[in-house]
């Protein structure tokens, strides 16, 4: 499904990824850990398509196609969703307009009739009640005043909504309480089947014990420096990063 | 100065005195004797130069620099006037033609009783004590020399009444119509609404250029608000890339009175728009209301005034602007508190988008304030799009130009939804939607 060659990313001459490798393929869960300032969300952003990045190499194939040539409403429209680590507040438009006009827009890049108000009420009111998001929220500024649970919920509720192909979750654990956690490790196993994959970036085993992986990478300066089985998030909460730093210091010697 | 900045000049000046030759008895009322002190005052003047620190960035050499016809003549018929119409816009509709009340076209609903609407020259010679009371006497002709120019030739316009406790039910609009379909055209229609305490009124002007030729409209609209009355007000502008326009709304409100006034400038070519408000009452309520969006050349100046001078009362303020292209912008806000006006909360707010680095906007806050036991803040923001939000809304699978739509149309919102008027307040909503889609 996605497959990233030797990923290089820079922003204001800095170079932030400097050649990423990974491969995910359809049904499976990737974890993506890492120290502070590693990459991650620099990562997650450029597969969604933030321009501010500049890819100065490497390729990456979505799904047979070219996914750095392609605008970030086209990745989205193509199945690529970001659930943000800070998402944006936007004063002024609700959150239940905002995501009809991305359902509607979606809907018409794939040539499909746009959803009226009926239906889209409907599909709200289900993915709402799954992921518990209180019906106040929906009609208030798009995360204006959101506590951060509560702006963390809205990400999962999106995504619930929009039923992506490929789930990018840049830490929505953090700053959730457990019953918090538990409700989005269920909307993100709810979407879980054989043509969908999800990347979940995360400093906590806590979520992966909801969220369990089917591989789990260290990203450290820009590298994914280790690769592993779900054992590895274990070994890294209990260790620390400093022995991977030491490995990847030894081998640079 | 140009040769032809003298001739508009020149030419205005022998407009007056020719038609006042024609005046016979009537040139020694007051009413005319205001007008021409005011033309003296004008020919003094002249028009205003970038060094007059009131139009420091609103250079109107174009303006000055055209000829244009005054004589009110058009041929504007009641089907084109019905084909122009703001969808489901009901109530008094008030038809200006070239700056001349035209009572034929007009439509007025409410009742005598609660409302009377009289040309203003007719008015002055009906009324003319009650009119010299009014006139001229918010809108001081030595305060601006586009303010003289338009007392001189105070001809048009109509005399607005409400007497005291009456509720206007239905709102008064006043459309101007700039016929410039065979040639330039230009008017100084000057309005009296004389409010009386406790009545309520819903005032629109709405401004509107017909053809390519150059307008120019030079109005002034005198509001005398009395003793807890409550009155909207909402001026909109939606004119040719080849109308200038120079507004002068000045406002008194007595103890306990409501003003709530909101300004939508969407296009046209010059727009300068003043409006001072005389907060000369306790326990005051002042709202002001601007929203401006201009592209290409466009520029859109708005000059406000609160100037409180008793105490208690309130003024907020909040003006917003998207410049795109091209465009200018100006914002100067001057709130006053006189020494009396203690316990005064003045509030003034002036945010901007600037979407382009061609796009220039002006700001400048100005409070005087002689009052120590007062609250006053302002804060004017211009800033570039929120690049974050818009990068938000595509990684959702909006489209670039559906998502700058929606974040200038929340941002304009808050000044939209200011407008009580629905029809008005729809047609907004339309016209701001497609101008913001347009590029
Ligand atoms: N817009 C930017 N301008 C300048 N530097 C940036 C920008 N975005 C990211 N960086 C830098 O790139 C590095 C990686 O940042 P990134 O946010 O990807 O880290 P992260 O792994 O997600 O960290 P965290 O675990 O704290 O979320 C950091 O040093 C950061 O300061
Ligand atoms: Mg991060």
């Amino acid at each position: 499904m996605l497959k990233i060659n030797d990923l290089r990313a820079s922003i204001e001459g800095k170079e932030i990824l400097n050649g990423i490798n990974l491969e995910v393929k359809a049904g499976e869960i990737h974890a993506i850990m890492g120290p502070n300032g590693s990459g991650k969300s620099t990562l997650a952003s450029v597969l969604a398509g933030r321009e501010e990045y500049e890819v100065t190499g490497g390729y990456v194939d979505y799904q047979g196609k070219s996914l750095l040539e392609m605008a970030a409403e086209e990745r989205a429209a193509e199945g690529i969703f970001l659930a943000f680590q800070y998402p944006v507040e936007i004063p002024g438009v609700t959150t239940i307009n905002f995501l009809k006009t991305a359902v509607n827009e979606i809907r018409k890049y794939k040539g499909e009739n746009p959803l009226d108000a009926a239906q889209f009420l409907k599909l709200v009111r289900q993915k709402a009640a799954l992921v518990s998001m209180n019906d106040s929220l929906l009609k208030r500024s798009l995360n204006e005043g959101f506590s951060g649970g509560e702006k963390k919920r809205n990400e999962i509720f999106q995504m619930a909504v929009l039923e992506p192909r490929l789930a990018i979750l840049d830490e929505t654990d953090s700053g959730l309480d457990i019953d918090a956690l538990r409700i989005v490790a269920e909307g993100v196993n709810a979407l879980r089947s054989a043509e969908r994959a999800t990347i979940v970036v995360t400093h906590y085993q806590r979520l992966l014990d909801y969220i369990v992986p089917d591989y789990v990478h260290v990203l450290y300066k820009g590298r994914i420096v280790k690769s592993g089985p779900k054992e590895l998030a274990l070994e890294l909460e209990e260790k620390g990063y400093d022995w991977i730093k030491a490995e990847v210091e030894a081998q640079h010697a | 100065m140009s040769t032809e900045t003298i001739d508009l000049k020149t030419k205005l000046v022998a407009d007056f005195y020719s038609r006042e030759a024609t005046l016979n008895g009537e040139a020694q009322s007051t009413f005319h004797q205001l007008k021409r002190a005011a033309l003296l005052h004008f020919e003094e003047t002249g028009f205003p130069s970038p060094r007059n620190e009131e139009w420091k960035y609103s250079n109107v050499r174009e303006l000055v620099g055209k000829s244009y016809q005054f004589s009110g003549e058009h041929a504007v018929t009641a089907e084109l006037i019905n084909s122009l119409e703001i969808p489901n816009l009901a109530g008094n509709i008030l038809y200006f033609i070239n700056g001349r009340y035209e009572a034929s076209l007009s439509t007025i609903v409410s009742p005598p009783e609660q409302l009377s609407i009289l040309p203003l020259t007719e008015a002055a010679k009906q009324q003319p004590e009650l009119v010299t009371k009014y006139f001229g006497q918010l809108a001081r002709y030595q305060a601006d020399p586009f303010t003289a120019l338009n007392t001189a030739f105070a001809h048009d316009g109509v005399f607005i009444q409400v007497p005291a406790g009456k509720v206007v039910e239905q709102p008064i609009i006043l459309r101007f119509i700039s016929d410039a379909r065979t040639q330039n055209v230009g008017s100084n229609p000057h309005n009296i609404v004389a409010i009386g305490r406790g009545a309520q009124v819903k005032l629109a002007e709405s401004f509107r250029t017909l053809g390519e030729a150059y307008s120019l409209t030079n109005i002034v609209t005198e509001i005398h608000v009395a003793e807890d009355a409550y009155v909207e007000y909402y001026k909109v502008q939606n004119e040719t890339e080849q109308a200038y326009h120079v507004g002068t709304t000045q406002v008194q409100v007595l103890d306990r009175a409501n003003f709530y006034a909101a300004t939508v400038s969407l296009n046209g070519a010059f727009i300068r728009n003043n409006l001072n408000i005389e907060i000369n009452g306790e326990h005051c309520e002042v709202y002001m209301y601007g929203l401006y969006l201009p592209d290409g050349k466009q520029h859109i100046d708005n000059h406000t005034v609160a100037d409180h001078m008793k105490p208690n009362s309130n003024s907020n303020e909040l003006y917003k602007g998207v410049l795109r292209e091209r465009a200018t912008g100006v914002f100067n806000g001057k709130i006053y508190v006189r020494p009396d006006a203690q316990k005064t909360n003045a509030f003034q707010s002036c945010k901007n988008v600037v979407l382009s680095t061609e796009a220039t906007m002006n700001t400048k806050p100005q409070l005087e304030i002689f009052a120590d036991d007062v609250k006053c803040s302002h804060g004017t923001t211009t800033g570039q799009l929120d690049e974050e939000a818009l990068f938000y809304m595509r990684s959702r699978g909006i489209s670039k130009p559906e998502a700058l739509t929606l974040l200038m149309a929340a941002f304009c919102e808050d000044v939209v939804s200011q407008i009580k008027i629905d029809a008005i307040r729809e047609y907004l909503t339309g016209v701001i939607t497609d101008k913001l889609a347009a590029k």
